[in-house]
C-alpha cells in the first residue's frame, strides 16, 4: 500500500515544486533553484523508496479513482524500465537545476523557468510511469507544451518564437496522430490499460486496421525523436537557453519516442512492417545526422545533428528488436543522455563565457579554459566511442547488431554499411569540433576574454564526465543491473542479460568500431579546414532543407490557402451574407417539405370575420408602408411599425391568449420610444441618393423583392397548411391538466412561465440584463455622429424660456398617471398567477410609468425628484430569482422547483401564494430595471451631448481669444439643454 | 380566419426578409421587428386558432384540454417577445453607435464604391 501512495507522490512532486515556483516572485532565483532541486530530490527519495518492490516484484500499479461513474481512473505503474527512466530524468533534472541557477543571467524571470522545468520534468516522469495508455498521451501533449513555453522562454526574441512554433507544431501534431493510434490501440484490445496491451502483441498484429495504427504510432514517435523527416524542429529548438536544449532537447523529451519505441515493441514490433519503417528510418536519421553534423558552424547546431543521430541510432536499435538490440538501445539512452548533456553543458559554458558559438571564430581554448577544455574532450570522446567510455560499449553492441543477418532484405545487408559510416562521421565530427575550438590557435577577437566560468556551472558537467568514465571502465557493476532490470521489464522474465565487457576479442564490429575511429579523426583532421570555409551545412545538400519545405506547407496553408479561400466564397459585406443565410433557409425548408406540404383532406376552418379581416388590412398596409418608407422617412416607417404592432396585438387578444396581448401592447410602447429616443442620434437621410437610381440597384432591388416574395409566400403557405390541420394532443395538454393542481395558478401560461419552464425564463431575464448592460455600457463612450451633434432644429435659436412651457397639459396628465400606473403595475402583477399579467408585464408597466415622467418634464427636474437605480433593481430582481430557485435545493427539490398553495386572507379573499410569486417578484425587479436602465442610457445622451458642446464651444471661445482675433459676428447661442425628447 | 391570418404572416415576413437585405440600418432594425412579429404570430398559430376559446382555467383545475387555447405556444412567443425587445435595444445602441463613428448608416459601415 505504502508504494502505490509512494507512485502518486512520485508523479506529483515536480508539479508541487512547479506551482512553489511559479508563485515566487520574479527575482528570487536562490529560492527557485532550491525549491526545484529539493522536489527533484524527493522525488529521487521516493523512487529510492520504490527500487526494492519493483525488483522484487516486477511491476508496482497505483490506482486513483477519478470520475467512477464512467469508469475513468488514473492509473500508474513503475517497472524496472519506468524506474530506469525516471531516474535518468530525475537525476539529470537535478543538474541541470544546478547548471541554470548559474548560467541564466540575474535580469531573466528564473522562478518562471523552473516552475517550466518542474511542470516538464512531471509531464516526462508522467509519460514513463502512465499505466493507462490514454494517460500517456495526456503527458506527452504535455511535455510538447513545456518545450513550446521553454524554447520560446526569451520570448522578446524572434527565432525564439519561430523555433517554438515550428517545435509544437511538430510535437503536437505527432501528438495527436499517437493519440488516434493509441485510440485505435485501445479499441482493438478492448482497454486503455498498458499491461492489457503490452499482452496482447498476437492480437494487435493480426487485427487489420494494423498497418494504419502503426503508422499514426510512428509518426507520433518520430516526430518527437526528430527522426527523419521531422528533424528539423530540433534544430530551430536550439534558440531555447542551453539548459533546456541539454535536458528537453538531448536527454530527456527527445528520447520519449525511442522510450514508446521500445516500451511498445514487444505488443507492437517483431513484424517486417515495424522492422523496415523503424530501422530503416532510425538507420537513415543516424547516417545523414552524422553526416551534416559535420559540416555545421554553430556548436549548439552541430550538437543537434550530433543528437539527431544518435537517436536515429537508438531508433534503429528498437526496430532491429532483438533481445541483446533492446539491451542496447537501453543502454545508449543512458549514456547518449550523459554525454550529451555534459556536451551541451559545455558548449552553453564557452558560449557563456566567450560570448560566441561559431566555431570558426573559437580557437585554442585549452589555453584560457584548461578544466573546461579537458571536460571537453572526455564528453567528446565518449561521443566519438572511444574506448573506456561508456559510448564505446553501447556503440560497440549497436554495431554486432547491425552484421545481424536479419530477413536478408536490402535493409539488412546495407546496415552495417551505414553504421560504419555513421561511426565514421561522428569520428570526424568529434575531432573536427576538438580541432576548432579546443586546440588550433587561439583565437583573438572573441566578444568576450575567455576564462574558467562559475564552479557551480561546472560541475554538473564533472559529474556527468566522471560517470562517462566509471560506466566506460567498469560498466557490469555500475550501470548493469539497472540495465539488466530495465530490459528483463520490456523483454519478459525470459531474457538472459548479456556480459558487459569492454574486451569482447577482434570481433567484426570492433574491427569496424576502430577503423571508424582511424579514419573517421583522421577525416576531422584534414576536413577542418575545408569545412570552416563552406557554408552552413554539407556542401550541395544544404540548399536542401527540409526546414524550407515546412515552411512552405506552413504558409501556404495557413495563411495563402485561407485568403483564397476566403476571397473566393467569403464576404465582408453584411448584406450578401444575410442574402445566402436567407436563401439557404428558404433552400432547406423546400428541401425539407419538398411534396410533403399538403393541405389536410378535410381542413379546419373558423368562419372568416370582416373585423378581423378589416383589421389586416391596415395591418399589411401598415407593414407595407413601413417597408417601403423606412428608408427615406423613418418617423413615417416607425408609426407604421407601430400599428402593424397594435394589430399583431389585437390579433392575439383575439385568438384567446390575454396575455400575449398585454405583453405585446407594454412592449411595443417601449421599443417605439426607444426607437423614437435613436433616432434622434440618425442624422435625416439625405433626401436622394443618386446611386439608388441606377440600373444596378433596380436590378439588386428586384432580385432582393423576389427573395421577399417567396420567404414571405413560403411560409404564409406552411402557416396555411399547418393551421388547417386538426391539432393533435401535445404536451400543452399536459400543462393543461397540472397547472392547477401542480402549480397552483388558473392562467397557464403565467404557471408556465414562472413554474414549469422556471429554467427558461431565468435565462431569459439574464439575457435582458445583460442587453441593458451593454447597451448602457456601449453609450458611456458614445460619439453622436457630426450632423446630430448640434442641438436639434426644434430647440435652436429659442429663447431660454421659450420651452418652459412646451407639453404643458399632457405633462400633467402624465405626472398624475405616475401613482395609477403603480397601482396598475401591481395589480397586473399581484393577479399574474390567476389571471392575465405577470412579473414580465407588470414590470414593463412600471418602467412606462418612470418613462413618462422622463417625457413629462426635463431629465434635471426629474432626476433631482426622482432617483431610480435601475442597476440595483436589476441586481436585486436576478437575485431574487436564483435565491428562489436555490431554495429548492434547501428542501431536496432540483433547483427552480416551485412550492403552490392557497391562503385566506381576511378582506381579500383567497389568494395564491406560491413560491413562484416570489420568483415572479425577481422577474419583475429585473425587467423593470433592465427596461429602464436602456432608455435612461439612452434618453441622457442628449444631457450628455449638450454639456460636450458647451465645453466643446468654451474650448473654441477660448482658442479664439488666445488668437486675438476680433470676435466676427456672435455664435449661436448654446441651447439649453433639455431631457425633453 | 385561417386564410387571412397566414397572408398576414406572409405579408409581415416578406416585408422583413426584404428589409433585412436593404443596406441602410434603419430598414434593417425595422425589418427585424416586422420578422419578429411575423414569426411570433407564426409561433402563436401552431396551436391553432381558437377564437373565444377559455384562455384560463376554473378553480377546481378539472378541465377537457380541448376546450381551451394552447398555452404551449403562447409561453414561448411570450419569451420570444421579449428576447426581440432585448435585440433590437441592443441593435439600436451599435446602430447609433455605428453612425456616430463611420459617418455613415450603411450597414458595412462604409459607402459602396461603385
Amino acid at each position: 500500500m505504502i508504494e502505490q501512495n509512494l507512485l502518486l507522490l512520485l508523479a506529483l512532486l515536480p508539479f508541487i515544486g512547479a506551482v512553489f515556483a511559479a508563485t515566487l516572485p520574479g527575482t528570487a532565483r536562490n529560492a527557485a533553484a532550491l525549491l526545484s532541486g529539493l522536489s527533484l530530490i524527493s522525488a529521487l527519495v521516493v523512487l529510492w523508496g520504490l527500487h526494492r518492490r519493483v525488483i522484487d516484484e516486477g511491476v508496482v500499479l497505483s490506482t486513483l479513482d477519478w470520475v467512477p461513474s464512467i469508469g475513468l481512473r488514473l492509473t500508474y505503474r513503475i517497472d524496472g524500465f519506468a524506474l530506469f527512466f525516471s531516474a535518468l530524468i530525475l537525476i539529470l533534472g537535478l543538474l541541470i537545476v544546478l547548471y541554470a541557477r548559474f548560467y541564466m543571467a540575474k535580469s531573466d524571470p528564473m522562478p518562471r523557468f523552473y516552475a517550466f522545468l518542474m511542470l516538464f520534468t512531471g509531464a516526462m516522469t508522467g509519460i514513463v510511469i502512465s499505466g493507462n495508455i490514454l494517460m500517456l498521451v495526456v503527458y506527452w501533449e504535455l511535455t510538447s507544451i513545456m518545450s513550446f513555453l521553454l524554447i520560446g522562454f526569451w520570448h522578446d526574441r524572434p527565432q525564439a518564437r519561430e523555433g517554438a512554433r515550428t517545435a509544437l507544431i511538430v510535437t503536437a501534431g505527432g501528438g495527436l496522430c499517437l493519440l488516434v493510434a493509441i485510440l485505435l490501440l485501445g479499441a482493438m484490445v478492448d482497454s486503455y490499460s498498458l499491461d492489457v496491451v503490452l499482452q496482447s502483441g498476437d492480437l494487435i498484429r493480426a487485427h487489420q486496421l494494423y498497418p494504419v495504427m502503426l503508422s499514426l504510432f510512428l509518426l507520433g514517435a518520430f516526430t518527437k525523436s526528430a527522426q527523419l523527416p521531422f528533424h528539423f524542429w530540433l534544430q530551430g529548438a536550439m534558440v531555447a537557453p542551453t539548459p533546456v536544449s541539454a535536458y528537453l532537447h538531448s536527454a530527456t523529451m527527445v528520447k520519449a519516442g525511442v522510450f514508446i519505441l521500445i516500451r511498445f515493441s514487444p505488443a507492437l514490433g517483431g513484424t517486417e512492417l515495424w522492422f523496415h519503417t523503424v530501422t530503416g528510418v532510425g538507420m537513415a536519421t543516424c547516417l545523414l545526422g552524422a553526416i551534416v553534423a559535420l559540416f555545421r558552424h554553430d556548436m549548439k547546431g552541430y550538437l543537434a545533428y550530433s543528437t539527431i543521430s544518435h537517436l536515429g541510432l537508438i531508433t534503429a536499435l528498437a526496430g532491429m528488436g532483438g533481445p541483446l538490440a533492446i539491451f542496447a538501445a537501453i543502454f545508449h539512452i543512458a549514456n547518449h543522455a550523459t554525454f550529451k548533456a555534459a556536451m551541451f553543458m559545455t558548449a552553453g559554458i564557452i558560449d557563456h563565457e566567450t560570448g560566441t558559438r561559431d566555431m570558426r571564430r573559437l580557437g585554442g581554448l585549452y589555453r584560457a579554459m584548461p578544466i573546461t577544455s579537458a571536460l571537453a574532450v572526455l564528453a567528446t570522446a565518449a561521443m566519438a566511442g572511444v574506448p573506456f567510455f561508456n559510448g564505446f560499449l553501447s556503440k560497440e553492441m549497436f554495431l554486432a547488431e547491425s552484421l545481424q543477418p536479419f530477413d536478408g532484405s536490402l535493409l539488412a545487408t546495407l546496415l552495417p554499411w551505414g553504421a560504419g559510416l555513421a561511426a565514421f562521421f561522428s569520428v570526424a565530427y568529434s575531432t573536427r569540433f576538438l580541432k576548432a575550438v579546443i586546440f588550433g590557435a587561439p583565437a583573438t577577437d572573441l566578444p568576450r576574454p575567455p576564462h574558467e566560468p562559475a564552479h557551480g556551472l561546472r560541475l554538473p558537467v564533472e559529474l556527468l564526465v566522471a560517470v562517462c568514465l566509471i560506466v566506460g571502465i567498469a560498466p557490469a557493476v555500475t550501470l548493469g543491473p539497472i540495465l539488466n532490470l530495465a530490459a528483463t521489464s520490456v523483454l519478459g522474465p525470459g531474457f538472459v542479460a548479456p556480459h558487459l565487457y569492454i574486451w569482447h576479442g577482434l570481433t567484426p564490429a570492433l574491427q569496424i568500431s576502430l577503423a571508424a575511429l582511424g579514419l573517421g579523426g583522421i577525416a576531422g583532421l584534414l576536413l577542418s579546414g575545408y569545412i570552416a570555409r563552406g557554408p552552413e551545412g554539407p556542401p550541395l545538400v544544404h540548399r536542401f532543407q527540409i526546414a524550407r519545405l515546412y515552411e512552405w506547407a506552413l504558409l501556404t496553408f495557413s495563411w495563402k490557402l485561407p485568403r483564397v479561400v476566403e476571397r473566393l466564397i467569403g464576404s465582408e459585406k453584411l448584406q450578401p451574407q444575410l442574402r445566402l443565410l436567407i436563401v439557404l433557409v428558404i433552400g432547406f425548408t423546400v428541401a425539407a417539405l419538398w411534396r410533403g406540404l399538403k393541405i389536410y383532406d378535410n381542413p379546419v376552418q373558423n368562419a372568416p370575420s370582416v373585423g378581423f379581416a378589416l383589421m389586416w388590412l391596415v395591418g399589411a398596409a401598415c407593414a407595407l408602408g413601413a417597408a417601403w418608407q423606412a428608408k427615406y422617412h423613418r418617423l413615417a416607417a416607425l408609426v407604421m411599425l407601430g400599428g402593424a404592432g397594435v394589430i399583431t396585438c389585437l390579433t392575439f387578444a383575439w385568438f384567446s391568449a390575454p396575455d400575449l396581448a398585454v405583453t405585446q401592447l407594454l412592449v411595443e410602447i417601449v421599443t417605439t420610444v426607444l426607437l423614437l429616443l435613436g433616432l434622434r442620434w440618425l442624422p435625416k437621410r439625405d433626401e436622394e441618393i443618386a446611386a439608388d437610381k441606377r440600373p444596378v440597384a433596380h436590378l439588386r432591388r428586384g432580385r432582393d423583392f423576389i427573395i421577399a416574395l417567396i420567404a414571405g409566400s413560403g411560409l404564409a403557405m406552411i402557416a396555411y397548411v399547418m393551421m388547417t390541420r386538426p391539432l393533435t394532443p401535445s404536451i400543452g395538454d399536459w400543462f393543461l391538466e397540472n397547472a392547477y393542481h401542480e402549480g397552483g395558478g388558473t392562467n397557464v401560461v403565467n404557471v408556465i412561465l414562472v413554474d414549469f419552464r422556471a429554467f427558461d425564463t431565468f435565462g431569459e431575464i439574464t439575457v435582458l440584463v445583460v442587453v441593458a448592460l451593454t447597451v448602457y455600457a456601449l453609450l458611456r463612450r458614445f460619439r453622436p455622429s457630426a450632423e446630430s451633434a448640434p442641438a436639434p432644429v426644434q430647440q435652436r435659436n429659442t429663447g431660454p424660456n421659450a420651452l418652459r412651457d412646451y407639453l404643458h397639459i399632457p405633462s400633467v396628465i402624465m405626472s398624475w398617471m405616475f401613482p395609477v400606473l403603480i397601482v396598475i403595475s401591481a395589480y397586473l402583477f399581484f393577479r399574474g398567477h390567476d389571471l392575465p399579467g405577470g412579473g414580465f408585464s407588470a414590470g414593463v408597466t412600471l418602467a412606462i410609468g418612470f418613462l413618462l415622467q422622463y417625457i413629462a418634464s426635463n431629465v434635471r427636474w426629474i432626476e433631482s425628484r426622482l432617483t431610480v437605480l435601475p442597476i440595483r433593481w436589476m441586481g436585486i430582481g436576478l437575485l431574487i430569482a436564483g435565491l428562489v430557485g436555490l431554495g429548492a435545493l434547501l428542501f431536496g427539490a432540483p433547483f427552480l422547483t416551485m412550492h403552490a398553495q392557497y391562503i385566506d386572507v381576511p378582506l381579500i379573499g383567497r389568494v395564491p401564494a406560491a413560491t413562484a410569486l416570489i420568483f415572479d417578484l425577481g422577474v419583475y425587479a429585473a425587467v423593470v430595471g433592465a427596461t429602464v436602465l436602456m432608455l435612461i442610457a439612452i434618453a441622457h445622451q442628449t444631457l450628455r451631448a449638450a454639456r460636450v458642446r458647451d465645453i466643446e464651444e468654451a474650448a473654441a471661445a477660448q482658442a479664439a481669444e488666445q488668437a486675438e482675433q476680433p470676435p466676427t459676428g456672435a455664435r449661436a447661442p448654446a441651447a439649453e439643454p433639455t431631457g425633453a425628447a | 380566419m385561417e386564410v387571412i391570418l397566414s397572408l398576414a404572416i406572409g405579408i409581415l415576413c416578406g416585408s422583413g426578409v426584404w428589409l433585412l437585405l436593404r443596406p441602410r440600418t434603419y430598414q434593417v432594425i425595422v425589418g427585424l421587428c416586422l420578422l419578429s412579429y411575423a414569426v411570433n404570430l407564426f409561433i402563436f398559430s401552431m396551436g391553432r386558432l381558437s377564437p373565444g376559446a377559455a384562455p384560463i382555467m376554473p378553480r377546481d383545475g378539472m378541465i377537457d384540454p380541448a376546450q381551451y387555447a394552447d398555452p404551449l405556444p403562447q409561453a414561448l412567443v411570450l419569451t420570444a417577445i421579449v428576447i426581440s425587445f432585448a435585440t433590437t435595444a441592443l441593435f439600436l445602441v451599435v446602430l447609433t453607435a455605428a453612425r456616430g463613428m463611420s459617418g455613415t448608416d450603411h450597414v458595412d459601415g462604409e459607402e459602396p464604391r461603385e
